[in-house]
């Protein structure tokens, strides 16, 4: 071996260490309930859950990013500036802020609840976590689409308008092949994000509700059933990794 | 340009101003009001109060403030140094062995947060390295997950910088060490502070591997909103995210102007 190659070994030997070593105890700690948890109704009805809403807010995601980056490049407004820079500084709050302010909002003894209004415990149910998570990931996807808007030629537009194209045909036909690749980029780590959210899940706190990570955390630490939390945590990491492959393609 | 008529311009500007501002800004919006809320039953709180937020800055609340501000600067000092290597030597490193190298560093990225909580409670509860139980395991959980996005912040901005500043250096006489302290490094500097603000920012608000693996005293303040949300106490728990937003921002612009001394772009 090079004395080049030899600089990666101490990053490498952290990672390996910290992250690698652990992950494959992990596996290892899985083996003996697998058939037992694996073959449960609850374990599948889970993976569909969390497959579902982490495909759903994505979705809503990728309409609204897309809505809110077109509107933000083409028909700005004054102020569509610091609107930008919002997005950029949303991105590093904590996910659970949002669950905080929709259990102030929608909570079983919330705002909506204390008018009078049935809100029929919106927030507990599959479709109030997609639309929390919509709410948290939108920025996520607009902004590699806010980057991509800002690099096609304005003439490009103009042309196609000048030739007699509606906005909607401009849009489909010229903006949104070329703003492909980072819609594909943003939605891929969307989804790669919502299959991994822990934190919202968490803190709205809705019994029915269970997804893969939420499950690690309920069989590790409210149950203690260490062996079983290794088996989700598996299946969720098998998961991931699929997602991120795909994403680690889309995005070169 | 795209829509030419006036009318048309109005209806989507008030669309994207309905939209956004029920999606993005409500839900901001009201954190902050429920931080001073002492009562909340009508559209807007019934009664204001600074009690909440001033109780956020006494005893085991500020303690466990102190304790992610610690956390967070030991994280992202820790994962821009990783970073930053890692970035560096993947760059000069032969094709293959730097293809591989540069999937790992990325890897904690794709892995949710609660299962890197699991596994180091399974692999540090143990020897050969027991941490279970002290402060260090929480330390080591955030470094995981952060280094990572240091590292992608770093070596893209590696990535973008033109290697001729380096060979020049290199064509002149300096030698390596030299070329990397003088040249390299200071052309990375807005790279590096950036890639620290994102592992701070990342680790203040950090909850699913924490809440796996924190001892008792050791108890970040992420951990303690969430108890105190689970017994339905929410306008505290809003007064003390507020608080965290409000280092995260002090700590960040104190570290952007670090980050901007002159020559270092």
């Amino acid at each position: 071996m090079t004395r080049r190659a030899l600089w990666t070994l101490p990053p490498l030997l952290l990672v390996a260490g910290f992250f690698v070593y652990p992950l494959t105890l992990t596996a290892l700690q899985s083996g003996g309930a697998w058939t037992r948890v694996a073959t449960s109704p609850e374990f599948g009805r889970t993976v569909l859950r969390t497959l579902e809403i982490a495909v759903c807010a994505t979705i809503g995601c990728l309409l609204l990013g897309t809505f809110f980056a077109l509107v933000l490049t083409y028909a700005p407004f004054p102020g569509a500036r610091a609107v930008a820079r919002l997005i950029d500084t949303v991105l590093a709050f904590p996910s659970y802020l949002i669950a905080l302010a929709f259990t102030v909002l929608y909570g079983s003894a919330g705002v909506v609840d204390g008018l009078g209004i049935a809100t029929l415990d919106f927030i507990y149910t599959p479709a109030g976590l997609v639309f929390a998570e919509i709410t948290f990931y939108t920025p996520f996807v607009m902004r590699p689409l806010l980057a991509a808007f800002g690099q096609v030629p304005p003439a490009q537009l103009e042309v196609a308008a000048s030739l007699g194209a509606r906005p909607w045909r401009v849009v489909r036909q010229v903006l949104l092949p070329e703003a492909l690749p980072a819609l594909a980029a943003g939605g891929g780590l969307t989804l790669l994000l919502t299959l991994n959210e822990f934190g919202l899940v968490l803190f709205i706190g809705a019994k029915d509700v269970t997804t893969l990570p939420m499950l690690v955390y309920t069989k590790g630490l409210v149950t203690f059933d260490q062996a079983g939390a290794a088996v989700a945590a598996v299946a969720q990491v098998a998961l991931s990794l699929t997602v991120y492959s795909l994403y680690r393609r889309v995005a070169r | 340009m795209l829509i030419w008529t006036r009318r048309g311009r109005a209806a989507l500007r008030t669309a994207f101003a309905a939209l956004f501002a029920l999606v993005i800004l409500a839900p901001l919006a009201v954190v902050v009001l429920a931080a001073f809320a002492r009562s909340w039953n009508g559209v807007l709180p019934g009664a204001y109060t600074t009690g909440h937020l001033r109780e956020s800055l006494t005893d085991d609340r500020l303690a466990a403030l102190l304790v992610s501000l610690q956390t967070a600067l030991a994280a992202g000092l820790l994962a821009v140094l990783v970073g930053t290597w890692g970035a560096l030597a993947v760059a000069s490193a032969p094709r293959l062995l730097a293809r591989v190298a540069d999937t790992l560093l990325h890897l904690p990225i794709a892995v949710s947060s609660v299962v890197v909580g699991l596994s180091m409670l399974v692999a540090f509860n143990k020897p050969p390295l027991l941490l279970g139980g002290t402060r260090w395991i929480v330390i080591a959980a955030h470094t995981v997950l952060v280094t990572a996005f240091a590292y992608s912040t770093v070596s893209a901005a590696l990535k973008r910088l033109d290697p001729a500043y380096a060979q020049v250096a290199g064509s002149l006489g300096a030698a390596p060490p030299r070329v990397l302290f003088r040249i390299v490094l200071p052309l990375l500097m807005p790279a590096m502070s950036a890639a620290a603000a994102l592992s701070i920012a990342l680790s203040l608000g950090e909850v699913g591997a924490t809440i796996m693996v924190y001892p008792p005293d050791w108890r970040t303040l992420p951990v303690g909103v969430f108890t105190l949300t689970d017994r339905g106490r929410v306008f505290p728990a809003a007064a003390l995210t507020l608080t965290l937003l409000a280092t995260a921002l002090v700590t960040l612009t104190g570290l952007g102007r670090l980050g901007r001394r002159p020559g270092a772009r």
